[in-house]
């Protein structure tokens, strides 16, 4: 799958809320990929410069919610000069098909700024294979 | 008087309203030896010293390499984004290659004395001023 091509930058995309903010600070959206196996679906997500504590991750009523926090104190002495990109927050969400996915046994891990989610399907979803007598 | 709360957003909302307004700057002369622009660059200043900071998430530590020259800087490596065997896509937006980015600072710097912290996905890199740099004051007679 990785291919020897040169990479580019992908612009970070902000997020569209649904419900307006009363702060006006901007969050932007991880890049994510999202895979199934065949005993679970993997979501990997981007998340340059947040870490483990920074990191959180919810299930409630079927929706899965990552939120990725920026710890801005290590900028505060900083003062811009030249930008190629912005920084802040992360948030993203989704909405799980209900009783899919085992929500207990959902576990995560976090490595260079990307965070991948091993969501394992419920025992009820997994495809059966019909033997053929 | 009215009474203000000290709102600890305001300070992240500004300091993203910074960013944006250095986008356009042409503070750094680009200069680079493979082609495009990843992984994206933010320059600091903090008194007479730079500060950079690098996005590069999901890139390893054994996979970056970092050269310095003079007043150039050489990033480059790569960036692997694997699946497994088995895995069927239902969304990709990650992206995966090989970068090579070379930045010309128009400031001198020391070097020997240039510190690289990697970790979760950024990679900071303090330039400290060289003494050459500095300016001298100079006494009138």
């Amino acid at each position: 799958m990785a291919l020897a091509q040169e990479l580019e930058v992908q612009p970070k995309r902000e997020l569209e809320k649904k419900e307006e903010s009363t702060t006006p600070v901007r969050r932007f959206v991880p890049n994510t990929d999202i895979f199934e196996t065949e005993d679970a679906l993997m979501v990997v997500m981007e998340l340059p410069g947040v870490d483990r504590e920074h990191a959180e991750i919810t299930v409630e009523d079927n929706v899965l919610s990552v939120s990725g926090r920026i710890d801005f104190s290590k900028y505060e002495k900083l003062q811009p000069v030249y930008t190629e990109y912005n920084i802040g927050h992360f948030l993203r969400t989704f909405s799980l098909a209900p009783s899919s996915i085992d929500e207990q046994k959902i576990s995560a891990d976090m490595k260079d700024g990307v965070l991948t989610l091993t969501l394992p399907k419920a025992e009820r979803i997994k495809p059966r294979r019909i033997q053929l007598k | 008087m009215a009474v203000r709360f000290a709102d600890p957003f305001d300070a992240l909302f500004r300091f993203q309203r910074a960013l944006d307004q250095r986008l356009d700057s042409d503070w750094l002369e680009d200069v680079t030896t493979g082609t495009g622009a990843f992984p994206p660059i933010n320059v600091f200043q903090q008194g007479r010293d730079f500060t950079a900071i690098i996005e590069m998430p999901g890139v390893r530590k054994e996979d970056l390499s970092l050269e310095a020259r003079g007043n150039t800087i050489r990033i480059s490596g790569k960036k692997i984004v694997h699946y497994g065997d088995n895995a069927s896509m239902h969304r990709r937006e990650r992206v995966a290659g090989s970068f090579d980015r070379t930045i010309t600072l128009p400031v001198q710097v020391e070097a020997s004395r240039i510190a690289a912290d990697y970790r979760d996905g950024m990679l900071a890199l303090t330039l400290p001023r060289a003494e050459i740099d500095k300016p001298k004051s100079i006494k009138v007679d």
